[in-house]
């Protein structure tokens, strides 16, 4: 046995990858089901999407209030008995806002989903959003906001946004405390019965599912009065920054800065998308990449570098983000700027890339393992109006790529002069 | 109920395997029973630099992570207090690749200087994102060095400050290596779609040649039981003043360690925990409120954290609390109340249990605890815990000789 050289490996680009299909059906009112049954472990997730995300509201934080509230209290059940209905059983309903949805889901043992499908129906048919639970929720948010303000992190991931899209685009916009203070229960209750009650949902299920799982979901929320055909998302026109560097005085003690390099980029149905997808993973996407290796592991400016492509419907942002020491992070900004132009004027070599491929088709294979981490795939596909075509065509573009595609690529989308810059110390 | 194998191989290695044809992928577990317990008090953090240093190179092989990346994987690792925990997950076809470079970083590091200069730095930015740069970041910190006198739980795994971090040389690092990471002092596991025959001719090929080093034996001080109460007042640069309580509770094999466990639930699990509804909802002292512990394997603490909402008296907020558990002293729970925590506890196993990366963890844990069985007849030690243990243990957890409060002042002067 020689240890110094490396067993033999199948390359991850010879699996062939499986997304396992959904099954898809719909309630009585039209409002579609997609189940994925699977997995060893009795449990069930259930997430129901509606579109109340923050393109819909009219005033500033009223989606999200009303996401949260939803737990608060019914007719029937106040906030302590609707948690109390959930904990006794050992289950998780949570509540998320997202920019055009809005999540309510619940996660359980399978034997108890019964016991909790009335309490989710109740939570959506007959919310009453009290004057006292708004007045702690406000409360409560505005002490966190207060804290998360001193974060610089917290800061820089705002103000990016807000430069990429525009500060009242639903991607770019944030609350001020302020905007909080102004919630009333009039506007939450006006967005709960535009957006859920005669909202639209879809419902994602998955999990080790029962055998009357339809009938079950049927009962429950088939005769909610869903508008299934109207509220289709309008794309919304970006108002990007005209200035693009900022640095911005945050706290006078910083040891660190926040540093974010962003550039707005096409969405998910953009031919180059999916190629972008593995030039990202190259350049910032894992902890092999250019980024990691030159800035973290030969440098040490910081703990972590990432580049990511957001995961928005309308249209996305291509971001560089990291937390870097006080005094290298102009240190930090040139080597990103450096990366970008080697991707752009050296080829990369076949080794390299072999190499992002098989992570990348490798931590795909990973990913799909388990129940809720197909639904979780599907979800992205579907909301965002693509298909399983789409699954395919991002394996073959991991797959087929090539450096030359690649360098053209980096010269099409790695332009410094495109991307917005900020530290927050 | 998890199966699994184990066998020994002859240099000490603890081999544990589980197998699980349901997934394409393979993952790789070795679990070095050190943590920052075992830290001299002078030179802190060096655990948690050393978790970092593994990745720099071994004797054979220059990097860890590209040909473990080539091969489809992908890994990290963390410390504790009481451990350092490495994994990898890759195409299970691919396993040897795993074997290969785990035994060979157990077999030697590279030691190289460059890897230790810059990982410093690295580990230096680390403490200050989580510990420095961030409000309410160096608490526990402080409620270290509060809550333990003699016992090594007194400081953080990142250190006790970035001096000793900057200070770690290449001598510490060859004797660390040499005194904490040999096979008798590590467990192995393997989970996933893999044969438990092929996984034993794998470890004895790449982990059996490994000398057995000589088996570190822990001699670590003991927390005398404390007597009077400690209090501490710090100002900080924060926006909201917070409250933190403290008590020592049980050692992780302790039969009552499953009663005190139940106790953070039914005070702070959730939205229909009692100071959760109590101190948020109706009295609207605090903004957020938890109860919790870290599950350390020595005695841990049972700790009372939350911000108070502005306006709000620090000695109002504190009594609130104390009503709350003299509460439970007194009147204890109700059936339903236990038979909630208890189906809590079932439902975040159930969860936890679902990837097999978290499998193999707890694998490994529970062995390091005695017995990786352990994991299997938890819940029934949990489902034998009473009402009566609850008031009970109540009682002796939260005296007030026993606590350990800290006063965190929001001081706006200080920025």
């Amino acid at each position: 046995m020689n240890r110094k050289i490396a067993p033999p490996i199948k390359d991850a680009v010879e699996y062939a990858l499986a997304l396992k299909p959904y099954d898809h059906f719909e309630l009585d009112n039209g409002i579609p089901v997609y189940t994925v049954h699977a997995g060893a472990q009795e449990v069930v997730q259930i997430e129901m999407v509606f579109y109340a995300g923050n393109y819909f509201e009219q005033q500033k934080g009223v989606a999200a209030a009303t996401n949260f509230l939803l737990k608060n209290g019914t007719s029937q059940r106040n906030a302590f008995q609707l948690n109390e209905a959930f904990d006794y059983y050992g289950a998780y309903c949570n509540r998320s806002c997202y920019n055009e949805t809005a999540v309510l889901s619940l996660h359980t043992l399978t034997k108890h989903l019964h016991h909790l499908l009335p309490v989710m129906e109740e939570m959506i048919t007959d919310s009453i959003f009290s004057a006292a639970e708004l007045e702690i929720y406000q409360q409560n948010v505005i002490q966190r906001l207060r804290v998360n303000l001193q974060k610089a992190e917290f800061v820089a991931g705002r103000l990016i946004d807000a430069y990429v899209y525009g500060p009242s685009h639903p991607y770019g916009v944030y609350s001020q405390i302020e905007d909080i203070e102004r919630l009333t229960v009039e506007a939450c209750q006006a967005f709960y019965r535009n957006y859920y009650l005669q909202g639209k949902c879809i419902l994602f299920v998955s999990g080790n599912l029962p055998a009357d799982i339809r009938p079950q979901l049927n009962r429950h929320f088939g005769a909610l009065s869903a508008r299934q055909h109207s509220l289709a998302i309008q794309p919304m026109a970006t108002l990007p920054a005209a200035e693009k560097k900022y640095c911005i005085q945050n706290d006078p003690k910083a040891v660190q800065g926040a540093i974010r390099i962003a550039a707005p980029f096409p969405n998910r149905h953009h031919p180059d998308f999916k190629k972008v997808a593995v030039l990202n993973s190259l350049f910032g996407g894992f902890f092999g990449s250019r980024l990691m290796s030159n800035i973290r592991e030969d440098k040490g400016y910081t703990y972590g570098i990432y580049s990511y492509l957001q995961n928005h419907i309308q249209q996305s942002a291509w971001v560089i983000s990291t937390e870097a020491g006080k005094d290298v992070c102009d240190a930090t900004i040139q080597e990103v700027y450096k990366e970008m132009q080697r991707l752009r004027e050296e080829k990369v070599s076949d080794d390299e890339l072999l190499l992002v491929r098989n992570y990348m088709i490798g931590g795909i294979l990973g990913e799909l393992d388990g129940p809720f981490q197909i639904m979780g795939r599907w979800k992205n596909i579907l909301l965002n109006n693509l298909d399983e075509q789409y699954f395919y065509d991002s394996v073959e573009a991991i797959k087929s790529i090539d450096a030359n595609e690649i360098m053209a690529l980096a010269n099409r989308y790695l332009q410094p002069a495109h991307f917005y810059e900020l530290v927050v110390y | 109920m998890i199966q699994f194998e184990r066998f020994t191989l002859e240099n000490g290695l603890r081999v544990l395997v589980h197998e699980d044809k349901s997934t394409p992928m393979a993952v790789v577990n070795v679990l070095y029973d050190v943590g920052a317990k075992d830290e001299h008090p002078e030179k802190t953090g060096f655990a948690h630099l050393f978790e970092h240093l593994m990745f720099g190179g071994s004797k054979n092989i220059p990097v860890y992570d590209e040909p473990l990346q080539l091969a489809g994987g992908e890994n990290n690792a963390f410390t504790t207090n009481d451990l350092t925990n490495y994994y990898c997950q890759l195409p299970a076809e691919n396993i040897e690749t795993a074997f290969w470079l785990e035994s060979d970083r157990m077999l030697s590091l590279a030691f190289s200087k460059k890897s230790l200069e810059v990982q410093r730095k690295v580990v230096c930015e680390e403490f200050k994102e989580h510990y420095i740069n961030k409000p309410y970041g160096e608490v526990w910190h402080q409620l270290r060095k509060l809550c333990y006198t003699s016992h090594p739980y007194q400081w953080m795994t990142i250190g006790a400050s970035l001096q000793h971090v900057e200070d770690a040389t290449l001598d510490d690092v060859k004797a660390f290596f040499h005194k904490h990471y040999t096979p008798s002092n590590a467990i192995l596991v393997v989970a996933g779609n893999v044969d438990t025959a092929h996984i034993r001719s794998l470890s004895e090929k790449w982990f059996g040649p490994i000398p057995s080093g000589t088996k570190y034996v822990r001699h670590l001080p003991v927390e005398p039981p404390q007597t009077a109460p400690r209090k501490l007042e710090v100002k900080a640069a924060v926006p909201l003043d917070a409250l933190y309580k403290c008590w020592h509770m049980y050692s992780r094999t302790d039969h009552r360690y499953y009663t005190a466990d139940l106790i953070t639930d039914i005070l702070g699990g959730g939205g229909s925990s009692r100071l959760f509804q109590s101190l948020v909802k109706e009295k609207k002292l605090f903004s957020n409120i938890d109860c919790y512990h870290f599950g350390s394997t020595d005695a841990g603490l049972l700790t009372i954290e939350g911000k108070l909402v502005k306006g709000v008296s620090m000695q109002e907020a504190e009594s609130a609390i104390e009503a709350e558990l003299i509460k439970l002293q007194s009147d204890g729970i109700t059936a339903a109340e236990l038979e909630k925590v208890k189906n809590k506890t079932e439902s975040a196993m159930a969860f936890e249990d679902m990837s097999i990366m978290n499998r193999a963890a707890s694998i490994a844990m529970y062995e390091l605890l005695g017995d990786a069985d352990l994991m299997n007849t938890e819940l029934s030690r949990y489902h034998a815990v009473t009402i009566d243990q609850i008031k009970s243990e109540s009682r002796v957890i939260f005296n007030e000789n026993n606590c350990n409060t800290m006063y965190y002042l929001s001081d706006n002067s200080i920025l």
